[in-house]
């Protein structure tokens, strides 16, 4: 007989434990869904997993790639521990874009050191201000965040698509829905030459500062009032209020923190890989970022490892599709497996299994 | 013998609940189960209510095994329980909560006649149709009681069931209790509430650490007897000590707030005075508005500045931390959830209400390092028994936490310490403990707010009284001014003589 037996108290094992196993529970999971497909599955999973971490090329891809998850991870994280459900990550990460493009092309051809710095802070407005929407509607009329965050996402998407067509659009695309390219100081400088990376690496400046980022949220989070708060909001609110923490000033500032991660992310994409802004800009990151965020336990160390876990997926499923010719979709679905897994799994937290008849504990 | 009890051992994951447990009942037997919390008095009657399954010993009933896998099987061979906390819908009516509790469909007409003919009786008057949200928590009793005789038990279990009735209901449950007794029904009475049990009960068998450590008359036995066995060593008198009230700290003055919550107690022109070196007791039936005076008090609710003053200064829109760095500190009732996180260590806990007046940060950041400290030196001089700082607040027995809690508040040096239901379900000699920091508190000059529902407590320790009821305060009197009884009438609403 199998049972689950309550721990004394959670096991911080586990706790660390569970991504790991979670990833090696979808690496067996995808294997089997890519044998049905007809493929081998050794390869997949190798293709997947290992390619692209001995590729250099690949390798720098990754650090592209999880660059803007983990920034919105970490802004998630601080929500999502105080019980506050920013699933709207991907919109403020689109406005963020579209803000920080409109001040680069606003300034075209203007040669100066404060553009970016300007496009950045206009994207982490334009986030907020997207991310305030849900803030206030809760804290007024207690609206549902995850409700309301989720759909001003499609409200950005179509935001952007207008702009790309309307006032943002090139005056020389021949009527493309695209911008223009920005000029050489919208764009953020790359990192060539770093130790590490290949001389064609298409890693910017956005992604060290995202690595930057992941010290300064820890110490916030550990070392700081607001994060003690944010977490014990989070654990018990009444003791919480209790303490003196005002519960509609932690639905703002974490609803704020995320949202101007997310619109620096989306900023950083924008002047970064894509050089323009264009229709196809968002791809999903505003919600991969959840799974980040409880991949990596909602510490922001965990966040970065995580977020590298997750950018594999990426980059080795579009190298599977290329070389194996598997289904974009599997790939989704093998993100999806993560979560999943990750999920199931996080019981082990606070039970162990057993095995055989009813002990007693001494 | 009704219930025959042999060799019964319950183990959870690392803690032994029971342990050879051997008892027996009689018909019509008021037996009483008697220990400290912890003592496993629960995980026994769990056992025979069938919540629970015993790892090892045996019970009869009626000179039959009986092994309850469910209670739905217990009240199907004559057993009932009442619980401490009633388990009723507010928004329905008593024949449909009793409707709900029974095994079988019952008619809703007939229900009603029965409902009416058991409740007559057994002297419990109750309306069927009347909502539970109008009943006074007396009356809500006696719906739990009523639903449990429909079943006609043979043995009735009742879980502390006179801590939240005044003393006149206590009386009113007695008579039924006898009445029930002399009819043949054996009733198993779990209380810590040792005068109760003199008067009410023909035998008492005693837990501790799991184990019966005596069986006896307790009509041969004083509460201090009965305490010295419940605990295993023997008690001290507290010090008889009538301070000479200082200079006036907090003032409240007509002081009201309107409730938004449909359950919620609306508390309506209550003047309080709380002078230096005294100890102001509460006392009042659960319900009848201390948990939203206690919030008013810590600052989780707001109310017009002038309505609260300290040291004369208005502190009425002052949120909780703003107060504590006055010196106005509280612990509210409930432990878990309330006065500390129960997933958090008991370091973030010191850092819950300690940050300010500790000085437990700098600029915002946080220094763990102090907290854990301070955390450290509560434990010992609390007592509190952890493995550590970082155990998490959940892991600790209640009376534990209930130590930590106060001793949290007392050794920031407060000038004024609320505290709402102090020794509430903590075991006689962490309730001992506890009583005698508030008064040490007290004796520095500082003025301590007891809000109670235990009245020998609030009489043992207070040097001026008053009652609440329905949101409103009485005037304080001086302690020993007034009678028990006078104090009964008072927590059921009615003026005092």
């Amino acid at each position: 007989m199998i049972r689950l037996e309550p721990r004394l108290a959670p096991s911080r094992t586990m706790m660390w434990g569970t991504p790991v196993l979670a990833v090696i529970a979808t690496m067996i999971a995808g294997g089997i869904l890519f044998a049905i497909l007809g493929k081998n599955p050794v390869e997949a999973i190798w293709t997947i997993f290992v390619d692209p971490i001995l590729d250099p090329y690949s390798r720098d891809e990754l650090f592209v790639k999880a660059a803007p998850l983990v920034l919105i991870a970490i802004g998630l994280s601080f929500g999502f521990r105080a019980g506050i459900w920013n699933i709207g990550a991907e919109g403020q990460f689109i406005v963020g874009a579209i803000a920080g493009a409109a001040v680069g092309l606003a300034f075209y051809g203007t040669p100066a050191i404060w553009l970016l710095p300007l496009m950045a802070l206009a994207g982490m407005a334009a986030g907020t201000f997207w991310a305030m929407i849900p803030a206030f509607l809760k804290v007024r009329y207690n609206a549902n965040e995850i409700l309301v965050s989720l759909m001003l996402v499609y409200v950005a998407d179509q935001l952007l698509r207008a702009m790309v067509a309307g006032p943002l659009r090139n005056p020389a695309g021949f009527n493309f829905p695209e911008s223009r390219l920005f000029h050489d100081s919208a764009v953020l400088p790359l990192l060539q030459g770093m130790p590490g990376l290949t001389q064609y690496t298409r890693v910017h400046l956005g992604v060290l500062i995202a690595l930057i980022l992941v010290p300064l949220a820890w110490v916030l989070l550990r070392k700081h009032v607001l994060g003690f708060n944010i977490q014990v909001m989070g654990s018990a609110p009444r003791a919480a209020r209790f303490s003196g923490v005002r519960p509609s000033s932690i639905v703002y500032i974490c609803l704020g923190l995320s949202g101007a991660l997310a619109g620096l992310a989306g900023l950083f994409e924008v002047a970064g890989p894509a050089g323009q802004l264009v229709p196809a800009l968002p791809q999903g990151y505003g919600f991969t970022a959840i799974i980040v965020a409880f991949l990596g336990r909602l510490n922001p160390l965990g966040i970065l490892a995580a977020g590298l876990v997750m950018a594999l997926t990426y980059i080795g499923g579009e190298n599977a599709q290329l070389d194996l010719n598997l289904p974009r979709a599997a790939i989704s679905v093998f993100q999806g497996m993560l979560l999943f897994f990750l999920l199931g799994l996080d019981i082990l937290v606070r039970y162990r299994i057993r095995f055989g008849a009813r002990g007693i504990a001494q | 013998m009704l219930l025959d009890i042999s060799g019964l051992r319950k183990a959870y994951p690392g803690v032994v609940a029971n342990d050879d447990v051997a008892f027996d009942i009689a018909p019509g037997e008021v037996h009483a189960l008697l220990g400290e919390n912890g003592a496993g008095k629960s995980t026994l009657v769990k056992m025979i209510y069938g919540l629970v399954q015993p790892d090892a010993g045996h019970m009869r009933l009626h000179g039959r095994d009986y092994a309850p896998t469910s209670p739905k099987d217990a009240r199907a061979a004559g057993v009932s329980m009442v619980f401490q906390h009633f388990s009723l819908f507010e928004a329905l009516s008593v024949r449909e909560n009793i409707a709900l509790g029974l095994d079988e469909a019952v008619a809703p007409r007939t229900l009603s006649d029965r409902i009416r003919t058991v409740s007559r009786d057994y002297g419990l008057p109750l309306d069927p149709d009347r909502l539970i949200g109008d009943l006074s928590v007396g009356e809500r009793q006696r719906v739990e009681i009523v639903r449990c005789l429909l079943q006609d038990p043979r043995l009735l279990i009742m879980d502390e069931p006179t801590s939240v009735l005044t003393p006149q209901e206590v009386e009113t449950l007695f008579d039924t209790l006898r009445l029930l007794s002399k009819r043949g029904v054996a009733i198993l009475y779990i209380s810590h509430k040792l005068d109760e049990i003199r008067v009410l009960c023909d035998r008492a068998t005693i837990l501790r650490g799991g184990k019966v450590v005596a069986t006896c008359l307790p009509r041969d036995e004083t509460p201090r007897s009965l305490a010295e066995m419940m605990i295993g060593t023997t008690l001290a008198d507290p010090p008889v000590r009538r301070a000479i009230p200082g200079r006036t700290l907090l003032k409240l003055t007509g002081l009201s707030l309107p409730t938004d919550d449909p359950f919620g107690v609306t508390l309506s022109g209550i003047d309080l005075t709380l002078r230096a070196g005294e100890v102001t007791g509460i006392a009042g039936v659960a319900g009848n508005g201390q948990d939203e005076l206690v919030a008013v008090l810590s600052g989780e609710a707001l109310v017009e500045a002038g309505m609260i003053r300290f040291d004369n200064a208005p502190i009425g829109t002052l949120g909780p931390n703003r107060r504590r760095s006055l010196g106005l500190l509280s612990a509210p009732e409930e432990r878990l959830g309330h006065a500390a996180a129960p997933e958090m260590s008991l370091t973030d806990n010191t850092m819950l209400t300690g940050r300010v007046r500790q000085r437990l940060s700098t600029q915002g950041f946080l220094k763990w390092n102090v907290a854990a400290n301070f955390a450290r030196a509560v434990i010992a001089q609390f007592d509190v028994r952890t493995p550590g700082v970082d155990t998490p607040a959940r892991a600790l027995s209640g009376g534990n936490l209930q130590k930590f809690v106060i001793g949290r508040e007392v050794m920031q040096k407060p000038r004024v310490l609320v505290v709402n239901q102090p020794t509430w379900g903590v075991d006689a000699a962490a309730a001992a403990a506890i009583r005698q920091s508030l008064r040490d508190l007290a004796a520095t000059g500082a003025s301590v707010l007891v809000i109670s529902q235990d009245l020998d407590e609030l009489m043992e320790m207070s040097d001026q009284f008053a009652v609440i009821a329905g949101g409103r305060l009485s005037a304080t009197r001086p302690a020993g001014s007034i009678s028990i009884e006078e104090i009964g009438r008072m927590m059921g609403g009615g003026e005092a003589a």
